[in-house]
């Protein structure tokens, strides 16, 4: 009871951020990284050293970086009602037709910077097309999202292994590393890929009408088409946008590892990034969405991953570790829950003993 | 007496929905509740029927006083309910709707052969006559509005609530309605009639119990209760009638024609229909449900492609591919579907009020907030929109109000031509006129009015000419001012 009244009690300023739709993210967030902090004093450190910083939160933010890109895409198809679980496997197209390109305009032992160029711009053309693939199922010919996409998610991958070749493509060209393991002002490359990203797609949902669409279509698609928003056209390039964010990731994986697997790379990506945009605060009906809460929401997802890898739990029961703690922070997320938890105490140190 | 409450108080958070409301049904009659929007008629039927629980009061059925905490347990004590919204499951068929959640067994399973015969001597009592295998969402509302009602009565009713059931039915259903109504009412059922009808109450009803801000107005006989006297009651002051053009004082014939429609139909939905507004005109559009109404309303907007016959905008051959080229030429739509088609729930007032105009404008050119703050300021100062300011989601504001925004969102844009398909449906009658008068008085400034409406009375009061669709053709063109019974016949199609 007086814990339930002081909280009553308490300052404003407390509640005011705790009703804030980010708060409960942040939290967990913060929490995590607390957790593990305590049980190993090093792992908030940071480090600046031969002109680079690092430390655990470098390498959790930079190993985030294609899940947080991709993340950013769903969080818009998912606002406009839709889902996009072909990530995964446009990840991978993307990545083996970067290789493939570098492999074949470096064949004549040729360097310079063209290779690097032709390979973004022939991997992000294919991602583009197939964002417009998955945008011109669900628009034109009318199919569930889930649907439409997991077309792509099967095929996707048996493109990627016809432009590979069934192999595996290593990459022996050394600009090419930069993208996802080179170093700009100490701070990994992938870190400023993700802040322009966010930083532009802010800038383009805030400062045009698009935001307000996009909010619009979700909440009511039919009401949204009267009024005169061009809602087909909207949730068309949403899904072609989605494509972009899943093949810029494929760049910074493929660059980040020197080669690309077309049966492993990005597997499963779809789900983590579903559980970024619903950990973030997304309404999964669309509508109500948050990029930062998607951003935030892809960090908690590393860094579960990277404190299980630190906390040495055996392989084989990692993932289901993984589950239960995301279990735990969705549960901390629900407002529902949190009053359950709230009604449950009190009536507990209510009741006369 | 059948059923008796008295002194029903319900808060909820702030709001003071129910203030010592009261009511009594007695048996074999119809019985009207009867308030605004607001004036606890939704409130005091949730406590009837154990969606909600009152703070203070008491209900009492046939003497004995009861305290429903569940629909189900109202559902056992006699009191059934049919919604404004059917809430049945449209993908099932008649009889499932009619047995779901009671369905007959034997040795386990579910008896079918029972749950037909059941459902068809059901229907019969209300001398229907269908196929109980057909999914009900092949059904026309009205009967589906009768399958709820044989659902209701399946429980062995006594009192039964029909909460605003005629909204969307037309005139000939309406009637088959109330045949019903007084079927049961032979039978000794008391029936709760709840609408937003003023001529529907004096058609059937043998009381009626007035509501206004929670608290018991009173209970009256029709024949006591002249209808000007009703909305007195009503609303608690004088309302003028409103909305009505001074006769004679029709549009000038060189006024110019803004939408012109030559030979415009579309196969399966609307024969071809020759119709002229022009400026400052209205023109009231009225016709049964499936007369064709709506389609002509979404052919003109772009909404539906026409297969025949051309659109004239300002003289200048129209092809409305997309709601968004009329918007761009300056037609604007209030759809007859307000929650579906209109309202965008989970935005803001402002952000509704803004919408249309922002499309216009394309995404590039965002309006400034401040700008889109002014907008939605104005308008709900200017059409009286009750809310607690412009960011309060849509969703929470009552059904008039909503209907407000719509309208505010549309005249943002100013628009030529407004097609207004039954604004008034389901809104009170305060609402109904405040919306009537803004109509007529952005026509005196010279913006084409399509009126739709299913009411007869909204047609020759506010129409400059009145136009009349029957079976997807345009039936013929009345003068503004024309008598009811004139317009009526030409729906109904006996006039020659």
């Amino acid at each position: 009871m007086s814990q339930a009244t002081a909280l009553a009690a308490g300052p404003s300023l407390l509640r005011r951020a705790l009703s804030h739709p980010l708060s409960w993210p942040l939290l967990a967030l913060a929490l995590l990284l607390l957790g593990n902090g305590l049980f190993n004093p090093g792992f908030l450190a940071l480090e600046w050293r031969d002109g680079r910083l690092y430390g655990n939160l470098v390498d959790i933010a930079n190993r985030a970086a294609p899940l947080i890109l991709v993340s950013l895409g769903m969080t818009l198809v998912i606002a406009v009602r839709g889902l996009d679980i072909s990530v995964g496997a446009v990840l991978a197209i993307a990545a083996t037709v970067a290789a493939w390109t570098i492999a074949r305009t470096t064949a004549g032992g040729q360097a310079g910077l063209a290779p690097l160029l032709l390979a973004i711009a022939a991997a992000m053309g294919a991602a583009l097309l197939c964002g417009l693939w998955n945008g011109l199922l669900v628009v034109k010919v009318g199919m569930q999202p889930i649907i439409a996409t997991l077309i792509l998610m099967v095929a996707g991958r048996g493109i990627a292994q016809l432009v590979s070749d069934g192999q595996i493509l290593t990459i022996y060209y050394a600009p090419y590393a930069f993208l996802g393991g080179g170093f700009l002002l100490g701070l990994p490359f992938a870190l400023f890929v993700v802040v322009g990203v966010f930083v532009a797609l802010r800038l383009l949902l805030d400062r045009t009408a698009l935001g307000l669409f996009v909010r619009a279509i979700g909440h009511n698609p039919l009401a949204a088409h009267v009024a005169g928003v061009r809602a087909r056209a909207i949730t068309l390039s949403l899904y072609v946008f989605s494509g972009f964010c899943a093949g810029l990731a494929g760049l910074l994986v493929s660059s980040n590892v020197a080669s690309a697997d077309a049966n492993n790379a990005g597997q499963l990506l779809e789900l983590d990034a579903i559980l970024a945009v619903a950990l973030g605060g997304t309404a999964l009906a669309g509508g109500r969405f948050s990029l930062a809460g998607s951003v935030i929401g892809a960090l908690i997802i590393q860094t579960l991953t990277t404190t299980i890898y630190a906390a040495g739990v055996p392989p084989q029961v990692n993932l289901v570790v993984k589950a239960v703690l995301v279990l735990a922070v969705l549960l901390l997320q629900s407002p529902e829950f949190r009053a359950r938890l709230r009604a449950l105490a009190t009536r507990r140190t209510g009741r006369p003993a | 007496m059948v059923l008796h409450a008295e002194g029903l108080h319900k808060r909820f958070g702030a709001t003071r929905a129910l203030d010592g409301a009261g009511l009594c049904l007695r048996a074999g009659e119809i019985h009207a509740l009867m308030g605004q929007n607001g004036a606890g008629k939704s409130t005091l039927i949730k406590l009837l029927t154990g969606v909600e629980t009152p703070d203070a009061g008491s209900v009492a059925l046939d003497g004995r006083p009861i305290a429903p905490a569940t629909p189900l347990d109202a559902q056992r004590a006699g009191i059934s309910t049919v919604y404004q919204e059917v809430n049945l499951c449209p993908n099932l068929s008649v009889a499932e709707n009619l047995y779901a959640g009671r369905y007959p067994r034997r040795f386990g399973m579910i008896d079918w052969r029972r749950v037909r015969d059941g459902a068809r001597a059901l229907l019969a009592e209300l001398h229907l006559d269908l196929d109980v295998d057909r999914p009900l969402s092949s059904c026309p509302v009205a009967i589906q509005q009768m399958v709820a009602i044989a659902r209701a009565l399946g429980v062995s009713a006594r009192v039964l609530i029909l909460d605003e059931p005629t909204s969307s039915l037309d005139e000939g259903e309406v009637a088959e309605l109330f045949a019903v109504m007084r079927r049961l009412r032979e039978r000794g059922m008391a029936i709760l009639f709840v609408t937003h009808f003023l001529d529907q109450v004096y058609a059937v009803s043998d009381r009626i119990t007035v509501l206004r801000n929670g608290g018991l107005v009173g209970e009256y006989l029709p024949a006591d209760l002249p209808q000007a006297a009703l909305v007195r009651a009503m609303v608690g002051r004088e309302v003028a009638l409103a909305g009505a053009r001074d006769p004679g004082a029709g549009v000038a014939a060189d006024a110019p024609v803004v939408v012109e429609a030559c030979g415009l139909g579309r196969r399966g939905s609307l024969h071809p229909v020759d119709l002229r507004i022009r400026a400052g005109e209205v023109l009231a559009l009225g016709g049964l449900l499936g007369s064709g109404r709506t389609e002509l309303a979404r052919l003109l907007f772009g909404l539906d492609r026409a297969s025949a016959g051309e659109l004239r905008i300002d003289g200048r051959r129209a092809e409305l591919h997309h709601p968004a080229d009329a918007v761009a030429r300056g037609l604007g739509l209030c759809p007859e579907e307000r929650k579906t088609e209109g309202i965008v729930a989970g935005l803001s007032v402002r952000e509704n009020i803004v919408l249309a105009l922002q499309a216009r404008l394309g995404w590039r050119r965002a309006l400034p907030r401040a700008r889109q703050a002014q907008m939605a300021e104005h308008y709900v100062a200017v059409l009286g929109i009750r809310t607690a300011d412009i960011e309060t989601p849509v969703g929470a504001l009552s059904g008039g109000n909503q209907q407000k925004v719509v309208l505010a969102r549309w005249l943002a844009t100013q628009p030529k031509l407004l097609i207004l398909d039954e604004p008034t449906r389901g809104i009170d009658i305060a609402a109904k006129q405040e919306i009537m008068a803004e109509v007529v008085r952005l026509a005196r400034e010279g913006m084409a009015v399509l009126f739709i409406s299913a009411e007869i009375d909204e047609l020759t009061r506010l129409g400059d000419r009145i136009a009349v669709l029957r079976e997807r053709r345009l039936a013929g063109e009345l003068p503004g001012g024309s008598d009811g019974q004139q317009v009526l016949e030409l729906i109904a199609g006996q006039a020659g």
